[in-house]
């Protein structure tokens, strides 16, 4: 049987779902398999929401949104391109192919376009096969990934700055101080390898209790790189010491504050 | 209508042909058999054409015989027919909102009508997405406000007190608040009038008089608007008047009429440094008040500090008219004076004004094509007058033309304070810093935000006449909500869970209606009549403390799970 790849398209109101429209207007062919949701806005794309559909196994996700300066919302559209942009980011951390994810403009006199971006993106999906996490037995370790990041996408700090980039970035702060696109760009890709880091953490010692040693060897990673995510994650309220063993502490995941 | 959210939901799914469109190609009485397996589904059936008005009886019919408490329609597309099926729901007693639409037209048939299985397999999960958000849909008001009959207009220039006449003569009370002691803006500067050379001040004594006697208009000389709350139909205005004191006015809507200014050209061709450059608007006064002297020779320079490469970059649209205008003037009375206007292009829009044009070339006035990149140059000369030296685009060579008046055709730009103003109304500037309205060809005088229009220059460069058209545009889009007196607003607005909301900010910094503020607990608080259910601050929420009706996290989740055959039980 071949690969039917199962696509699901997250499509404004506005420009994107006319654009669909027109296509089937104008007769326009494209391959079946993807499956729109019509939302007022591609803004409101939730990457938690695209997370929950890649773990479910979906081969592909689309977003698509008006074409920047055509939003109905004013700029919804770029909030949908930094979140997007954080997300295929946070993607490439899991080991799953971030190119299973896609933004793209279509504006709703663009049937041809709007054609043309599902054929290339439905091949494009064709190429990378069927989703290691689609059918009975998905890839543990890249669904605890996508998990991880399922978990990082919704925590305060990355949702944070997300929201926060074109403030940051273009209008400054109460002293019109800005941060370059450069530097606000550095930061976000640190807080994406942190923020998944430290869900990572949690989830291991959710499962069992586990030293900064332990979790060092698991992790590949430097044993005071381990310790200052600790010391964040405690603060934050995620983990708390379990019990000690000799002078060891064991650290085991809270639920509270969650 | 409580009583839904406990129930469980009773599906009723509509499938339609649409003649041959959906079931020449899509196994109709197929998804029909499917759509009845499906969770929640208690009927289903087809319809040739759902919309006639056969299928919208059936609708109803089945709602009561059914007892439906949500209905689906697998048909079109929602951009077309919701409308009308969510209205046969309400006709029988059901929430609008507890209906669903599955594209199985525009988004199946139609693109996928040489795979007729595969479309089939399309429709079916489409409708499948349909029930699983359906079930969980949730009815929904749409709030009616009350609309006050009054306006705010922020600017007594010519479009203001237009627009304010217009809506004053409807019977509608119109506040003026000018920051200026005397009404009249810019048009009060000017002399006459192009293409007609009309007196400008005649025309404007006119309707500074009317204004004032009108007994629905109340005008506020030197008077500034410090701050400004509420939404649509429920202004409330603080401005500073005259004496220094506060006066409170409570308004329908908000019309932003505050012009524009002339921009100065300082160290531009000797601007600033010789006597004898002057401004378009400069001469105009020197005109006006018989104060030009007798000279020989004027050299105008169009597009300074207008059309730049970076800055500026627009084109002011009424310098070339002005500057024919005033050649035309010196012409009428100094034949004898030679006029030359240097120009990057001559924008000399529609009939009249090409007429005027010719008119003036005919009465000799000369035309020089300079290029931006080799642009004219200035030096003074020993009797005082000025030589401008000018590469002559069309020769091809460096041309000198000794002057006694060079006049610089600036832009209009705008005024300092709009940023000002822009923050307290919370409506955007656009790059060139225009006000900036909500959509370009299909809304040119309203703002995004309800309620507060625009007009006149202060949206952009735009001459009297165009001033006029606009004021008059703006009057008849405030009038609407305030002759309606009552406005039904959105129903899918965004939620906010305080329980969860840390008062970070973030919403209120993304939402580009102003609709969240952070209320007095600290938590941010949503405006129901200002929010549009864009469900930005939703997605980005960094306490994922925001519910968006009718796209809820859970809405979206079981569609999508759907559509990839994973719904959960």
């Amino acid at each position: 049987m071949t690969f039917e790849p199962k696509i699901v398209g997250f499509l404004c109101n506005w420009c994107s779902y006319a654009g669909a429209d027109l296509a089937g207007v104008s007769r326009i062919t494209y391959p079946t398999n993807i499956r729109i949701i019509r939302l007022m806005c591609s803004g409101r794309v939730d990457p938690v929401l695209v997370l929950e559909t890649l773990a479910h196994g979906a081969d592909g996700v689309i977003v698509m949104g008006c074409h920047p300066g055509d939003c109905h919302y004013i700029e919804g559209n770029l909030q949908a391109e930094r979140k997007m942009k954080m997300l295929k980011k946070l993607i490439a951390q899991t080991g799953l192919e971030p190119e299973r994810l896609r933004l793209e403009w279509v504006s709703a006199s663009e049937g041809g376009r709007f054609a043309e971006i599902v054929r290339d993106f439905t091949n494009q999906i064709m190429d990378l096969g069927p989703s290691p996490l689609a059918g009975e037995k998905p890839d543990p370790e890249i669904l605890e990934g996508i998990l991880v990041a399922q978990a990082a996408a919704g925590d305060f700090r990355l949702r944070v700055l997300v929201g926060r980039e074109k403030g940051i970035v273009e209008d400054g702060n109460v002293y019109e101080e800005r941060l370059s696109q450069e530097r606000f760009d550095e930061t976000m890709d640190e807080a994406i390898t942190a923020e998944y880091m430290r869900n990572r953490i949690y989830f291991m010692v959710r499962r069992e209790p586990l030293s900064v040693k332990e979790l060092s060897k698991l992790l590949d990673l430097d044993p005071q790189a381990v310790l200052r995510h600790i010391v964040v994650m405690r603060r934050r309220g995620m983990v708390a010491v379990d019990r000690i063993e000799g002078t060891t502490p064991l650290y085991g995941a809270l639920e509270v504050g969650r | 209508m409580e009583s839904v959210e406990e129930e469980i939901p009773r599906i009723g799914v509509f499938v339609c042909h649409c003649g041959i469109n959906i079931g020449g190609v899509v196994d109709v009485p197929g998804v029909v058999e499917y759509a009845k397996s499906l969770p929640n589904v208690v009927y289903a059936e087809d319809n040739l054409y759902t919309c006639s008005s056969d299928g919208i009886s059936r609708i109803k019919e089945s709602i009561a015989k059914y007892n439906l408490t949500r209905v689906i329609v697998a048909s079109c597309t929602p951009r077309t027919h919701e409308p009308l099926f969510r209205a046969a729901c309400e006709e029988a007693g059901l929430n609008r909102y507890l209906f669903e639409m599955a594209n199985i037209r525009d988004q199946c048939s139609w693109p996928h009508m040489h795979e007729p299985e595969k479309a089939t397999e399309k429709a079916k999960d489409l409708v499948k997405m349909a029930v699983a958000k359906a079930s969980l849909l949730k009815p929904l008001d749409e709030p009616e406000i009350d609309v006050a009959a009054s306006t705010l207009v922020i600017g007594g220039g010519i479009s203001g007190m237009t627009a304010a006449l217009c809506l004053a003569n409807q019977g509608f009370k119109v506040y003026i608040v000018e920051k200026e002691p005397e009404l009249g803006g810019t048009v009060k500067k000017l002399n006459k009038l192009y293409p007609t050379l009309v007196n400008a001040n005649e025309g404007l004594s006119k309707i500074v008089e009317a204004v004032k006697a009108h007994r629905n208009i109340e005008v506020l000389t030197s008077s500034v608007a410090k701050q400004v709350m509420g939404f649509i139909g429920n202004f409330e205005a603080v401005v500073q008047i005259g004496n220094g004191q506060n006066e409170n006015l409570a308004v329908g809507t908000i019309i932003v009429a505050t012009g524009a200014n002339v921009f100065q050209p300082v160290g531009m061709y000797g601007f600033g440094e010789y006597h004898n450059v002057v401004t378009q608007l400069q001469l105009e006064t020197l005109i006006k008040d018989s104060k030009l002297e007798k000279t020989e020779r004027v050299v105008m320079i169009q597009c300074v500090g207008s059309r730049e490469e970076e800055g500026r970059t627009y084109c002011s649209r009424v310098c070339c008219m002005t500057a024919l205008k005033n050649a035309i003037l010196i012409k009428e009375s100094h034949p004898e004076t030679d006029v030359c206007i240097l120009y990057r292009d001559l924008q000399t829009y529609g009939g009249h004004y090409e007429d005027y044009r010719r008119m003036a070339q005919d009465m000799g006035v000369k035309f020089i094509k300079y290029i931006l990149e080799k642009p004219p140059t200035v030096a003074p000369l020993q009797d005082r007058s000025l030589c401008v030296s000018v590469y002559h685009a069309l020769l091809g060579e460096q041309i000198d033309l000794k002057t006694d008046l060079l006049v610089l055709s600036t832009p209009l730009i705008q005024h300092e304070d709009a940023k000002d103003l822009s923050r307290m109304l919370k409506v955007p500037l656009g790059p060139d810093g225009f006000f900036f309205e909500a959509h370009v060809k299909l809304r040119p005088v309203d703002f995004a935000t309800d309620g507060i229009y625009v007009c006149g220059t202060a949206h952009s460069p735009k001459d009297t006449a165009e001033s006029i058209s606009q004021a008059f545009g703006v009057a008849s889009r405030a009038a609407i909500p305030m002759a309606t007196k009552r406005l039904r607003t959105e129903a899918i607005t965004a939620i906010v869970n305080e329980k969860l909301c840390s008062g970070c900010g973030t919403c209120v910094k993304i939402c580009p209606y102003s609709a969240i503020v952070k209320n007095e607990k600290g938590v941010a608080k949503v405006t129901d009549v200002l929010c549009k259910g864009c469900g930005t601050c939703g997605a980005s929420c960094p306490e994922k403390a925001i519910i968006m009706r009718h796209f809820a996290d859970e809405q979206i989740i079981a569609q999508a799970l759907a559509a990839i055959g994973r719904e959960l039980a």
